[in-house]
C-alpha cells in the first residue's frame, strides 16, 4: 500500500504528524482556516456596507434583523440558499451554471499567495505577484460568460462592458505592480512587505514614511482606482449600471447563482484592499518603530481600504462609459509607463533610496562575469 | 510510475480533448472556451516542468488578455451555423493537406535525432531559493538585450499599424470628447452677474397721475 501512496506523497511534499498524506491534509485544513473567516468577512461586508452608506446618507441601515441588524446578512444567505434558482429556457443551460462558479473561483483561489504575516500564507510562492496577476485576470470570464449564455440584451451588454474594462484597467494595475516589484526587486509578497521595511526612515523608528506608498505615490493612487475599476464598484460599475441595463450581468440569475456573483465581487473587494496593504502600505509592518508588527496591521489597512471602497460609492456618480475607456487608456497606462521609467532611473541613479541586496547584487555579478565569458 | 508522470497524463488528456473541441464545437464561443481550457492545461503542464514563470505569464495573457478580446469579438458575432457548415467537403482536401504537412514536418522534427529524449540531457535539479523568473530576466535583458527589444520594436509597430488602420472619425457620429467635458470649468458654463438690489417700485396709476396733473393745469389757470 505505502508503496502505491508513495509517489503521492513525494508529490505533495514531505508527510507531517498527520499521516501519510499529512501535507496534502494539512494544505487542505490551511484552505479550510482561511476561506472561512473570508466567507465571514465577506459577508459582514455587506452589513458594514448598508451601515456605512446608510450613516452618509443619514440613514440608520438595517437594524431589524437581531441586535444593530448584526444577523441581517445571515438572514440574506439564508433567503437566497432557499430560492429557486431559475435558468431561462433560451439560456446555454452549461454555460450559464459555469458563469457564477467562474466568477467565484478566481476570487477565491487569488487568497492562496496572500501572506498574513511573516511567511504565514497558504502558498508562499516565489512568483506570487505574477500568480496575482493571472488569477485576477481570470476574474473577467464569470462575468462574459454569465452575461452571453442568459441570452438577454441587458445581461449581454453588461458582459460587453466587463470584458472591456476589466482588460483595460488591468494594463495599468500590472504597471503599477512593476514597479512595486522593481523597488523590492522581487515577486514574492512576503519579500515585498519585508522590503519596505528597511530604509532611512524605517531606521529612524517612522516605518510609514519608508512604505511604497511615498515613493511611488502615483503608482499608489493608480492601483487603488485601478483597483475599484477592477472590482466592477461604484464609480466604475456600469458593467451592472442598474439604471441602464438593470443589472448587466447578473439580471437573468436568481437564488444562489445570483448571491455568488456578489460573493466574488466582494471577496475581491477584500482581495484589492489587502493587495493595496501589502503592497504600499506595508502590510504587516507597524508604522512605527515602538509598535510591534503584527497581522492586526494588515487588518487595519486593509480595513481601512475597504471604507475608502464604501465611501467612493457613497461619494462618486457613476462614471459614463467613454469617460472610464478614456481614464484607463489615455490617463493611467502614460502616467504609468512614465513612472516606470522614472523608478527604473531613479533606482540606477546614486540616489536611490532602495539598496539592491546581496542576492540580486550577486546575480548581476554573475551575469556580468558570464557577459565577459562569452564576449 | 511516478505520480507526477500520472498528473501530466491527466492535465494533457484533458488538453488534447479540449483542442479537439476547439476544432469540433459547433458554437464558436463554446469553441473559444475550450481554447482557454487547453492554455489552462498547457500552464499546468509548463508547472510540472517547474517552468513557473512561463506557466503563470501563458495564463495572464493569453487566458486573461487575449482570449477575453477573442470572446468580445466572437459573441458579437451574428452566425448563421448552416452556412458555416457549407463546403465543408470543398475545403476538406486543402485542409488535409496542410494538416498532413505540419504532421509530417513534426514527425521530421521529434522524430528526428536532434530531439530525442537520449540527446537532451536531464537537467540539473535546482535549489529550493532558484527562481527562474530572475534567470530568465537576467538572461532576457543581458545576452539577449538585442533581440528582445527588437521584438518589442516589431510588436510597437503592430501596434500603432493597428490603431492606425481602425482610427478614423465618423462624420455623421455626435462625437464627445470626454477630455473637454472633463476640463470643463463651472467658471466657465456659468456666470455670475453682480446688479444692485431691485427697489420696490410704488405701484403708481398713470392715468390718475395724468388726471391730477391737468387738474393741477386746470386750477392753475
Amino acid at each position: 500500500m505505502s508503496a502505491i501512496l508513495q509517489p503521492v506523497i513525494d508529490f505533495f511534499g514531505p508527510s507531517g504528524p498527520l499521516g501519510p498524506f499529512g501535507s496534502a491534509v494539512w494544505s487542505l485544513i490551511k484552505i479550510v482556516v482561511l476561506l472561512a473567516p473570508l466567507m465571514v468577512c465577506v459577508a459582514y461586508l455587506t452589513w458594514v456596507e448598508r451601515k456605512v452608506i446608510g450613516s452618509m446618507q443619514l440613514r440608520v441601515g438595517p437594524n431589524r434583523v437581531g441586535p444593530f441588524g448584526l444577523l441581517q446578512p445571515i438572514a440574506d444567505a439564508l433567503k437566497l440558499l432557499f430560492k429557486e434558482v431559475i435558468i431561462p429556457r433560451g439560456s446555454s443551460k452549461g454555460l450559464f451554471i459555469l458563469g457564477p462558479i467562474l466568477a467565484i473561483a478566481p476570487s477565491l483561489a487569488a487568497w492562496a499567495v496572500i501572506p498574513f504575516d511573516e511567511g504565514v500564507a497558504v502558498a508562499n510562492i516565489n512568483a506570487g505577484l505574477l500568480y496575482l496577476l493571472a488569477i485576477t485576470s481570470m476574474e473577467v470570464y464569470g462575468v462574459i460568460i454569465a452575461g452571453w449564455a442568459s441570452n438577454s440584451k441587458y445581461a449581454f451588454l453588461g458582459a460587453m462592458r466587463a470584458a472591456a474594462q476589466m482588460v483595460s484597467y488591468e494594463v495599468a494595475l500590472g504597471f503599477a505592480l512593476i514597479c512595486v516589484l522593481l523597488t523590492s526587486s522581487s515577486l514574492n509578497l512576503s519579500d515585498i512587505v519585508s522590503s519596505q521595511g528597511q530604509g532611512r526612515f524605517a531606521d529612524m523608528g517612522l516605518g510609514f514614511l519608508s512604505w511604497n506608498w511615498l515613493p511611488l505615490l502615483p503608482m499608489f493612487v493608480v492601483y487603488l482606482i485601478s483597483g475599484i475599476a477592477e472590482t466592477n464598484r461604484a464609480p466604475f460599475d456600469v458593467v451592472e449600471g442598474e439604471a441602464e441595463i438593470v443589472a448587466g450581468h447578473m439580471v437573468e440569475f436568481s437564488g444562489m447563482a445570483f448571491a455568488l456573483f456578489f460573493l466574488a465581487e466582494y471577496a475581491n473587494m477584500i482581495l484589492v484592499s489587502v493587495m493595496t496593504a501589502l503592497l504600499f502600505l506595508g502590510g504587516w509592518l507597524s508604522p512605527v518603530g515602538f509598535l510591534p508588527d503584527g497581522f492586526h496591521w494588515l487588518a487595519l489597512k486593509t480595513a481601512f481600504f475597504l471604507f475608502v471602497f464604501l465611501w467612493a460609492r457613497a461619494t462618486f456618480p457613476r462614471f459614463r462609459y467613454d469617460q472610464i475607456m478614456r481614464l484607463g487608456w489615455k490617463v493611467f497606462v502614460p502616467i504609468t509607463i512614465v513612472w516606470v521609467v522614472v523608478v527604473a532611473v531613479w533606482m540606477m541613479s546614486p540616489l536611490s533610496i532602495w539598496k539592491l541586496d546581496d542576492d540580486s547584487a550577486k546575480a548581476a555579478e554573475v551575469s556580468a562575469a558570464s557577459l565577459e565569458i562569452r564576449g | 510510475m511516478e505520480f507526477k508522470t500520472l498528473v501530466f497524463y491527466f492535465l494533457s488528456t484533458i488538453m488534447v480533448l479540449a483542442a479537439l473541441r476547439v476544432v469540433t464545437a459547433r458554437n464558436p464561443v463554446h469553441a473559444v472556451l475550450y481554447l482557454v481550457l487547453t492554455f489552462f492545461n498547457a500552464g499546468g503542464i509548463w508547472l510540472l516542468l517547474s517552468a513557473e514563470f512561463l506557466a503563470i505569464v501563458l495564463v495572464m495573457i493569453y487566458v486573461g488578455a487575449v482570449m477575453v478580446l477573442f470572446l468580445f469579438v466572437v459573441m458579437m458575432l451574428d452566425i448563421d451555423f448552416k452556412k458555416l457548415r457549407e463546403g465543408f467537403w470543398s475545403y476538406l482536401p486543402v485542409g488535409a493537406l496542410v494538416g498532413g504537412l505540419l504532421a509530417v514536418e513534426m514527425a521530421l522534427v521529434l522524430g528526428g535525432s536532434y530531439f530525442g529524449v537520449d540527446v537532451m540531457p536531464e537537467p540539473a535539479a535546482k535549489a529550493v531559493e532558484y527562481s527562474n523568473t530572475r534567470a530568465l530576466g537576467l538572461v532576457l535583458y543581458t545576452d539577449y538585450v538585442y533581440p528582445f527589444e527588437l521584438a518589442a520594436f516589431v510588436l510597437l509597430i503592430a501596434m500603432v499599424a493597428a490603431v492606425s488602420l481602425t482610427l478614423r472619425r465618423r462624420r455623421a457620429s455626435k462625437y464627445i470628447a470626454p477630455e473637454v467635458q472633463v476640463a470643463a470649468r463651472h467658471e466657465e458654463r456659468m456666470t455670475l452677474v453682480k446688479m444692485a438690489v431691485e427697489k420696490k417700485l410704488l405701484v403708481v396709476d398713470e392715468a390718475a397721475v395724468e388726471k391730477d396733473a391737468d387738474a393741477e393745469k386746470g386750477s392753475g389757470q
